[in-house]
């Protein structure tokens, strides 16, 4: 009898995640963490940014870029710690921390992106 | 994901993540084990890239946070973003997600041997579809948010 597993799921998450922050967070990251702040670019107002992330589009956009490349730093970061630290004993500990804290922060996203006005 | 040990007479063996340690001599390896070697070195610090997409996601979730607070709220998160600790984690965070999409887009020629007349498919022919959606995305995403 063979034990049914997560992993399958997990990895899965952990891939998708993957091409998302692969994709995404490099754009992101130098606009709003580098350009902007550093005045390379003009920013946009306000107003101009919260139209983009107000619309039904922008909400499924900001969920699937928040939540998947959390599951995706859950996954790596747990064989991380695995692999890295050889911390084996701790297992536990490391896997309800990486998937309990994806978990959270998925939460946290609903939440911020349903309420955006 | 599977793990190569090595066993008391040094043969290299693939073995699957077990929750319990199998029982038997093995060679105690060391926790640093990955400071050793280029090659290792670089795989820690690929796998490591996870912390600092998990560190950008928090970021963006800051800034919507910021966004729902209205004008004020977001005028003092962008003074944040200027903060000079939080601009030097933004540029190491921006050159390990690099090195994280770059190794994952070159992943594909690795994972599909094609073959055409008999040859093998160069590798950056494979990884080029991915490179090509990563451009368009990145102007995509640029062009949005620029033109407001």
């Amino acid at each position: 009898m063979t034990k049914r597993s997560n992993e399958p799921l997990l990895w899965l998450l952990f891939s998708v995640g993957g091409v998302v922050a692969a994709l995404l967070i490099p754009v992101h990251l130098f606009l709003f963490g580098l350009a902007f702040p550093l005045g390379w670019l003009n920013a946009p107002s306000y107003d101009a940014l919260l139209a983009l992330a107000r619309g039904p589009a922008g909400r499924v956009y900001l969920l699937v870029f928040c939540i998947l490349p959390l599951f995706h730093w859950a996954h790596r970061f747990r064989y991380t710690l695995y692999d890295g630290l050889q911390i084996k004993h701790l297992n536990e500990l490391v896997n309800t921390f990486c998937y309990g804290g994806a978990i959270v922060g998925a939460i946290v996203a609903t939440y911020l992106v349903v309420h955006i006005p | 994901m599977d793990q190569i040990s090595i066993d008391a007479v040094g043969r290299k063996e693939m073995t699957t993540y077990t929750e319990y340690p199998p029982k038997g001599y093995r060679v105690r390896i060391s926790t640093y084990w990955w400071l050793g070697r280029w090659a290792y070195l670089k795989f820690i610090l690929r796998e490591l890239s996870s912390v600092l997409v998990a560190w950008f996601v928090i970021e963006t979730l800051l800034q919507v946070n910021a966004l729902i607070g209205g004008p004020g709220a977001y005028q003092d998160f962008q003074g944040f973003l200027r903060n000079p600790v939080v601009i030097a984690l933004n540029i190491i965070s921006f050159f390990f997600i690099l090195f994280h999409a770059i190794t994952w887009f070159n992943l594909a020629p690795k994972a599909m041997a094609i073959r055409l007349g008999g040859k093998r498919v160069p590798a950056i022919l494979i990884a080029l579809p991915n490179y090509a959606a990563w451009l368009v995305a990145s102007v995509i995403v640029a062009w949005l948010v620029l033109r407001g």
